[in-house]
C-alpha cells in the first residue's frame, strides 16, 4: 500500500476519524469498573461459567480461542461428551498444574467490557486448602457470584464460602444455579436451592441475593436468554452485572488519609503521599494528623503532580499542608470532627490462613493500611462449619474463621469493617517466615471489661434472636443541648417505633450505656437520652442524623424511620 | 455494637463536593498503579524499574512520574540489552532517558555474545533464557535490589491471569503454591533476606486500557507501534523486520517493502510485524477495538512452547 499522508504526529488524521475515536474514547471515560468474583466449591463450574461469560461477551480474541481448541484436544482431564466442544474453563485454568490436576489452584484474574462497563474478575480455587486464596480475591470485589451445583444443592463448602463473603463485606451477592441441564431446568429444584440459599443469606445478615439459573457450559442464561427456562422472568447473568448499582459508600464517609510516605523534593515543598481510604478533601479542609491529634489546613490537592480542587476516595493523592507539622508513615490524616477510632485493643473477624495454626502465646506483625506493628491475639470463639454460628474454640487452623481479640503494642486507627473496608481490614504477618497468615476485618465494637463475657459466652446466637423478634437490636443515643429535651425525644421515638410494631425501650439510668448495650445484644432497640451539643441520633455509635424536624413529633417519626430500618426488614 | 459516645459527636454530613458517578475506570486504575509504586518504595530499600521501551514502559514510566511527583523518580531503570532490539527502539530509549531525566542503566551479556549468542544460531529459547532471563538476574544481584518493577499485565496470556500485582521470587525463583497470600491492597511488601519482590503496578490493566491511557495523557511511544513502509520477509506467516545486516536471508529470500506496525517490541529477529495501515493512534485504537487477534501473536517465543511464560516464571524471569 502506497504510504499516504498522515498528520505526522501521534493524534488524528482525517476529521471524521479523529472524531469517531474521540468521542468512543469519551464514552469510555465514563465506564465504571465492576470487579466480581466467582465462589462456590470445586467442580460446581466456576471457570466453565467465567469462560463462557468471557466468550459470550465477545471478550476472547479469536486467537486465544484457537490456543484453546488446540490445549482441548491436547489433553483435557475432563470427560467426553460434552455439549459444547470447547472447555470453556480452559480459559481461566491457565498454570500447568492445575492444568494436570483438572482444578484451579491460585485466582486467576480476567477482565472484559461491555458498553456499559469494565469488569474484573476473580476465579477463585473451590477446594478446602485453598479457602485463604477465595479470601484474597473476594476482599476487593463489589459483587459476589456463588455457583450450585444443581444436582447437589448448598453444601458445606459452599456454606463456608458464603461466610466467607459476608464477612467480607461483599456488598452484593449473585447465586448462579448452574448446570440446570443435568436437572431438565426443573423449576422446582431451582426454588428449592434458591430458599436454602436465602435462609443462609439472610443468617449471615446478608441483606439480598440475586439468584439466576444456568447452565456454564451450554451457556443458559449467562449472556443470551434461555429457551430452556420459560419460568424464569428475570434476567440473564450479564444483565445483573451490568445493572446491579454499586456505590462506592467510602467516598462518603469522613475524611481519611493513611500516610505511605513524605515527597520532599527540595525548593521547599512537602507532599504527604497516600491514597484516600474514604471521604474527600479540598484545600481550605482542615485536617488532624493522629495519632499526634496537631491540627492544620490542607494548602493544595495534587493528584498525579497536578493541583486539582478536591479529590475522594480512592485517588492517590499528595497533600499540601499550611503548617509544618510532623506527619510520618503510618499516621493518618483524618477529618477533625469525625476521626477514627483509636485503640490499642480491639474485636476482630479473622480468616486464617497458614498452614502453622494460631499460636496465642506469641506476637504478629499486623498490618493495618500504612502502619504495622507488633500484636497478640487472642481467640474468643470459632466458627461452626455447618450452621456457621460461633463455636468454642482455642486456636485457629488454616482456613478457619473466627472472632479473636487483638491486642497491640501501639494503638491502630481504624474504623471498623462494617462502615470502611479499606480502614476496618488488616492482615497478619508471621514475623519470622514474612508470611501472610490471616486475614483480619475489625468488629463494631472495641473491647471493654464485661461486655466481652455477655457477647462471647451467650449461648443464643444474634441471628436466632433476630428470628423470635424479627428484628436486630440496635442501641442508639438520642442526643440534645439539654437532658430534657432528649428524654422528651427519645420516649416520642420510643412510642413511634412500638407503633411500627418493633421492640424498642428507653434505657437512663447511671449505667445506661452498658443496660443500652445489653438490651439491643437482646434484640431491642435501646434508645438512651443523653446530653450533646444539637439535637442528634446516634446509631451504633456513628451519627445516623443531626438534622432535627420542625418539632418533635416530626423528628420523633424521621429518627423512628431510620431506627426501623437499621434493626431490619419488618417483621 | 458501639459504646455510646461520651459527649455528642459533631455530625459528619454528606460532602456535597463529592462527585457521585463512580470514578472512570482508568482513572481506578490509575491510582491503584500509584499506590503499589509508593508502597513498594515505602517499605523496600533498593527498588529498580525494568524498563523494556515497549508501549507498557512507557506508561509505567508515566505512573511512576506521577506517584512521586514533583520529586523525580525515587529509583533506576534498567534495561537488559540483548543488542538485537529494533534500531529504533534504542534510539528512543535514549530520547526518552534524556527528556525525562531518567537514571537509565544498561545491562548486557557480554560473555555470551562473545560465545556467539544470537537468535538465529541459538534458536529462541536458548537465546532468550542467556540473554534475558540470566542476564536479568545478574543485573538485578549486581545491583543489589530488592524490588523490581515490571510492565507485565495480567491480560497478556493465560499463565499471567495468576501473577500477584507484588511476588516473590526467592533464589530459585518460584512455584505457584507458595504465593503469599494477601489481602486486597493490604498484601505486604516485606521481604525476607534473599529474596526480592516483583511488582506488577500494571497488573490490571488491558492493552486496550493502555492504549487508552497513552492518547488521554499523550505519552510518547516507540514509532515502530504506528504503520509505516518497512522491508520484510516471510517466514511460517510471520512477517520479520530485516532490522540489519545481521538478519540471515535464506538464498531466494529477499526483503520486501509493506506497511507493517508492530503490537509488541522485543528482538527483532523474534518479533512479528502485523499488516497494517494504522499510522496513527486514533488508528491504532480502531483497530483495537475491531481487533481480532491478540497482542501476543506476533510473539515467536510463545510459539515455541506451551506455557513457555510459567516456565520462565520458574526460572525468575517475568
Ligand atoms: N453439564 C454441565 N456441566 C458443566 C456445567 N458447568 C460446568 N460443567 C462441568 O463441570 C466440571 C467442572 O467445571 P469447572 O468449571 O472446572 O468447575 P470449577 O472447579 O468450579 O472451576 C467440568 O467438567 C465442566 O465441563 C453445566 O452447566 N452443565
Ligand atoms: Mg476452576
Amino acid at each position: 500500500m502506497a504510504a499516504r499522508a498522515r498528520g505526522g504526529g501521534a493524534l488524528g488524521s482525517s476529521a471524521d476519524e479523529h472524531a469517531a475515536v474521540v468521542s468512543w474514547l469519551r464514552e469510555q471515560e465514563a465506564k465504571d469498573l465492576l470487579r466480581f468474583v466467582a465462589i462456590g466449591s470445586v467442580d460446581d463450574g466456576k471457570s466453565t461459567l467465567i469462560g463462557r461469560l468471557l466468550h459470550d461477551a465477545h471478550g476472547l480474541y479469536q486467537d486465544q480461542l484457537s490456543a484453546v481448541r488446540r490445549a482441548s484436544l491436547k489433553g483435557s482431564t475432563r470427560g467426553a461428551g460434552s455439549i459444547s466442544e470447547i472447555d470453556f474453563s480452559l480459559f481461566t485454568d491457565g498454570l500447568l498444574a492445575e492444568r494436570e490436576q483438572g482444578i484451579t489452584i491460585d485466582v486467576a484474574y480476567r477482565y472484559f467490557a461491555t458498553d456499559r462497563r469494565k469488569f474484573i474478575i476473580a476465579d477463585t480455587p473451590g477446594h478446602v486448602q485453598y479457602t485463604r486464596n477465595m479470601a484474597t480475591g473476594a476482599s476487593t470485589a463489589d459483587v459476589a457470584v456463588i455457583l450450585v451445583d444443581a444436582r447437589h444443592g448448598v453444601i458445606a463448602q459452599t456454606r463456608r464460602h458464603a461466610h466467607i463473603a459476608a464477612l467480607l463485606g461483599i456488598p452484593r451477592v449473585v447465586a448462579c444455579v448452574n448446570k440446570m441441564d443435568l436437572v431438565a431446568f426443573d423449576r422446582g429444584r431451582f426454588d428449592e436451592i434458591v430458599d436454602e440459599l436465602r435462609s443462609i443469606a439472610s443468617r449471615l445478615g446478608v441483606e439480598a441475593i440475586h439468584p439466576v439459573p444456568v447452565s456454564a457450559l451450554a451457556g443458559d442464561n449467562v449472556v443470551e436468554r434461555s429457551a430452556r427456562t420459560p419460568w424464569w422472568t428475570g434476567g440473564t447473568l450479564l444483565d445483573l452485572l451490568e445493572s446491579l448499582p454499586v456505590a462506592d459508600e467510602d467516598r462518603d464517609g469522613p475524611f481519611r488519609l493513611p500516610m505511605q510516605l513524605v515527597l520532599r523534593p527540595g525548593l521547599g515543598y512537602r507532599g504527604f503521599a497516600g491514597r484516600i481510604a474514604r471521604g474527600t478533601i479540598a484545600a481550605g479542609d482542615e485536617v488532624v494528623a493522629l495519632p499526634s491529634g496537631k491540627r492544620t489546613r490542607v494548602a493544595g490537592v495534587d493528584v498525579g503532580g497536578r493541583e486539582v480542587p478536591s479529590a475522594s476516595a480512592p485517588l492517590s493523592v499528595a497533600l499540601r499542608l499550611v503548617d509544618e507539622i510532623d506527619v510520618s508513615r503510618g499516621d493518618v490524616l483524618a477529618c477533625p470532627s469525625a476521626p477514627p477510632v483509636c485503640a490499642a485493643e480491639l474485636e476482630a473477624d479473622l480468616v486464617w490462613m497458614s498452614e502453622r495454626p494460631l499460636d496465642p502465646g506469641r506476637t504478629y506483625l499486623l498490618k493495618h493500611t500504612t502502619r504495622i506493628v507488633r500484636a497478640a491475639v487472642r481467640v474468643l470463639s470459632g466458627t461452626d462449619p455447618e450452621t456457621l454460628a460461633p463455636a468454642p474454640a482455642r486456636s485457629l487452623a488454616l482456613n478457619d474463621v473466627g472472632r479473636v481479640l487483638v491486642t497491640c503494642r501501639a494503638p491502630l486507627l481504624f474504623d471498623p469493617y462494617r462502615r470502611s473496608r479499606r480502614t476496618g481490614a488488616f492482615i497478619l504477618i508471621d514475623s519470622v517466615t514474612n508470611d501472610t497468615v490471616a486475614a483480619g476485618m475489625i468488629a463494631e465494637k472495641t473491647k471493654r471489661d464485661g461486655t466481652a463475657d455477655a457477647t462471647t459466652r451467650t449461648q443464643v446466637g444474634a441471628a436466632e434472636r433476630r428470628e423470635r423478634l424479627g428484628q436486630a437490636g440496635v442501641l442508639a443515643a438520642v442526643l440534645a443541648p439539654a437532658l430534657e429535651a432528649a428524654r422528651e425525644l427519645a420516649f416520642a421515638v420510643e412510642r413511634e417505633l412500638f407503633d411500627r410494631e418493633r421492640v424498642a425501650t428507653v434505657v437512663e439510668g447511671p449505667a445506661a450505656e452498658a443496660a443500652g448495650a445489653a438490651c439491643a445484644r437482646a434484640g431491642l432497640i435501646a434508645i438512651v437520652p443523653g446530653v450533646g451539643g444539637g439535637a442528634t441520633l446516634v446509631v451504633d455509635g456513628e451519627v445516623a442524623s443531626s438534622d432535627p424536624g420542625a418539632d418533635v413529633d416530626e423528628t420523633a417519626r424521621a429518627w423512628a424511620a431510620i431506627l426501623a430500618s437499621r434493626s431490619g426488614a419488618s417483621p | 455494637m458501639n459504646a455510646l459516645p461520651a459527649d455528642a459527636v459533631p455530625a459528619h454530613e454528606p460532602d456535597p463536593r463529592v462527585d457521585r458517578r463512580r470514578l472512570s475506570h482508568l482513572r481506578a486504575l490509575e491510582a491503584e498503579s500509584i499506590h503499589v509504586f509508593r508502597e513498594v518504595v515505602a517499605e523496600l530499600e533498593r527498588p529498580v524499574m525494568l524498563y523494556s521501551i515497549g508501549k507498557d514502559s512507557s506508561v509505567l514510566v508515566r505512573l511512576a512520574q506521577k506517584a512521586f511527583a514533583p520529586a523525580p523518580l525515587p529509583f533506576p531503570l534498567l534495561h537488559i540489552d540483548t543488542t538485537w532490539k529494533f534500531r529504533a527502539m534504542i534510539d528512543f530509549r535514549d530520547r526518552f532517558a534524556k527528556d525525562n531525566g531518567l537514571d537509565l542503566r544498561v545491562h548486557t551479556n557480554h560473555a555470551a555474545l562473545a560465545e556467539g549468542a544470537s537468535p538465529f544460531a541459538w534458536g529462541s529459547n536458548k537465546y532468550t533464557q542467556v540473554m534475558k532471563t540470566h542476564a536479568l538476574l545478574d543485573a538485578l544481584r549486581a545491583g543489589g535490589y530488592d524490588a523490581a518493577f515490571g510492565g507485565a499485565r495480567r491480560d497478556e496470556e493465560r499463565s499471567r491471569a495468576k501473577e500477584r500485582v507484588l511476588s516473590f521470587r526467592d533464589r530459585h525463583g518460584q512455584g505457584p503454591k507458595n504465593q503469599r497470600p494477601g489481602c486486597g491492597t493490604y498484601s505486604t511488601a516485606r521481604s525476607g533476606k534473599g529474596e526480592s519482590i516483583r511488582a506488577f503496578p500494571l497488573s490490571n490493566w488491558t492493552e486496550l486500557d493502555v492504549w487508552q491511557y497513552i492518547w488521554l495523557e499523550e505519552i510518547p511511544i516507540v514509532p515502530l507501534y504506528f504503520a509505516a513502509p518497512r522491508p520484510v520477509v516471510e517466514r511460517d506467516g510471520v512477517l520479520l523486520m530485516v532490522d540489519d545486516e545481521r538478519f540471515p536471508l535464506e538464498p531466494g529470500e529477499s526483503p520486501r517493502i509493506e506497511t507493517v506496525r508492530f503490537r509488541t517490541l522485543g528482538c527483532y529477529p523474534l518479533t512479528g510485524a502485523t499488516r497494517s495501515a494504522a499510522a496513527t493512534l486514533p488508528e491504532i485504537l480502531r483497530e483495537m477495538i475491531e481487533a481480532t487477534s491478540s497482542e501476543r501473536q506476533g510473539r515467536l517465543i510463545d510459539l515455541d512452547e506451551e506455557a513457555s511464560m510459567e516456565a520462565k516464571k520458574r526460572e525468575g524471569y517475568f
